[in-house]
């Protein structure tokens, strides 16, 4: 099975790759931030990989977590191109009272 | 108060589940954790109907769910043979789909759904209509047909119990 | 019996990679932003489905497997609400779909 693991991580690394090279060369601002997203998405799957690869299932944990921080940070850049500012409440997140 | 409760026993499983330790001190410090939790998101008025799907019927739900990730699988292979085709056959369009959902939650399950499935993204939602990207007709097409618009207002429960749902 | 999960694990495994490198190759090629999109999304999709299920296999019913649980539901709800914050964004911000016809 180590040889198996050993081929998704590379893999994904491959697929990192490429995820880079749109980030690099992006055309818009929003092809990077996309390019990071699935970077992120990507690297999730590689620590998933490489706990079981190690045999330290404990980096599952950290695997969890990156996944909720690649979220919340794309969420964050994306509202900051929208509305230049993290504090303002978004327009459609407010309801009527 | 039976959201709260909820909110509470779903705090504490994912507590449990997630830390592995059964030790009377980490347990304690889970259930204080899940009443700051439950304490903050009461104070920033976010313990209401749509954190607690009670009015969607769950063994449809799931049967749902079984049959998007088929849709899902189905679409990635046809996704993936346009990507690596050197002619790269993708004809982009965007169109207007109507939803016929009542709650705002059924309309989030929809967008996501199309979302969900490669070829087809969500871009925009106003009222009832979602706009949509498709990557080419056969995706396209496959969504036009409303299937799994019909799907999603099944799930639905024919009377939801809160009133106020779907018009906010 | 052992021998069968290994190799459907094997198989989940490098399918998963094989989705994730035609994502990234899809990420590359695609003309626009807004197809590039769809890209991304066989990556997270059944790229990660299929490693994760891989992982899944190896891992039998004990607490890893839950985790692995966590993070596949983590990846399925936030994935496509991501996705849809950055075509809408994008959207406002004025990058436009291309049309490669008119209808």
């Amino acid at each position: 099975m180590i040889v198996i693991y050993v081929i998704t991580a590379l893999a994904i690394i491959l697929g990192m790759f490429f995820a880079m090279g749109r980030g690099v060369s992006g055309p818009t601002l929003y092809d990077r931030v996309l390019a990071v997203n699935a970077f992120g998405g990507m690297t999730v799957l590689m620590i998933a990989v490489l706990g079981f690869l190690m045999s330290r299932p404990d980096f599952l944990d950290i695997a969890l977590v990156y996944a909720l921080i690649n979220f919340i940070g794309t969420i964050a850049v994306l509202k900051f191109f929208e509305y230049q500012d993290l504090g303002k409440r978004s327009s459609f997140s407010e309801t009527p009272k | 108060m039976s959201r709260a409760l909820f909110l509470i026993f779903f705090l504490g499983l994912v507590w449990i589940l997630l830390s592995g330790h059964y030790t009377p001190l980490l347990l304690a410090f889970g259930a204080v954790s899940c009443l700051i939790v439950w304490f903050l998101s009461h104070k920033m008025d976010l313990v209401d109907h749509e954190g607690h799907p009670l009015h969607l019927q769950p063994i449809k739900l799931f049967m749902y769910w079984s049959w998007l990730c088929a849709e899902v699988v189905k679409s990635n292979f046809d996704v993936a043979l346009r990507i690596i085709k050197p002619s790269l056959p993708i004809r982009p369009r965007v169109f207007t789909v109507r939803t016929t959902q009542r709650t705002e939650l059924g309309q989030v399950i929809y967008a996501n759904s199309i979302t969900l499935t490669p070829g087809t993204v969500s871009i925009d939602l106003r009222g009832h209509e979602i706009e949509v990207h498709a990557l080419a007709e056969d995706p396209a097409n496959s969504l036009l047909t409303g299937d799994m618009d019909r799907r999603i207002t099944a799930v639905e429960r024919p009377q939801p119990e809160d009133p106020k749902a779907g018009q906010r | 019996m052992n021998v069968v999960i290994d190799i459907v694990s094997a198989v989940c495994l490098i399918g998963g990679s094989a989705f994730v490198v035609i994502g990234g190759i899809g990420l590359i090629r695609m003309p626009d932003f807004f197809t590039r999109l769809h890209a991304a999304g066989v990556c997270e999709t059944l790229g990660a489905w299929l490693v994760l299920l891989g992982l899944l296999l190896q891992a039998g019913w004990s607490m890893v497997s839950v985790k692995l649980i966590m993070i596949f539901l983590m990846l399925a709800i936030t994935g496509p609400t991501a996705t849809h914050a950055l075509a809408k964004s994008a959207l406002h911000g004025g990058v436009k779909p291309k049309h490669l016809d008119d209808n």
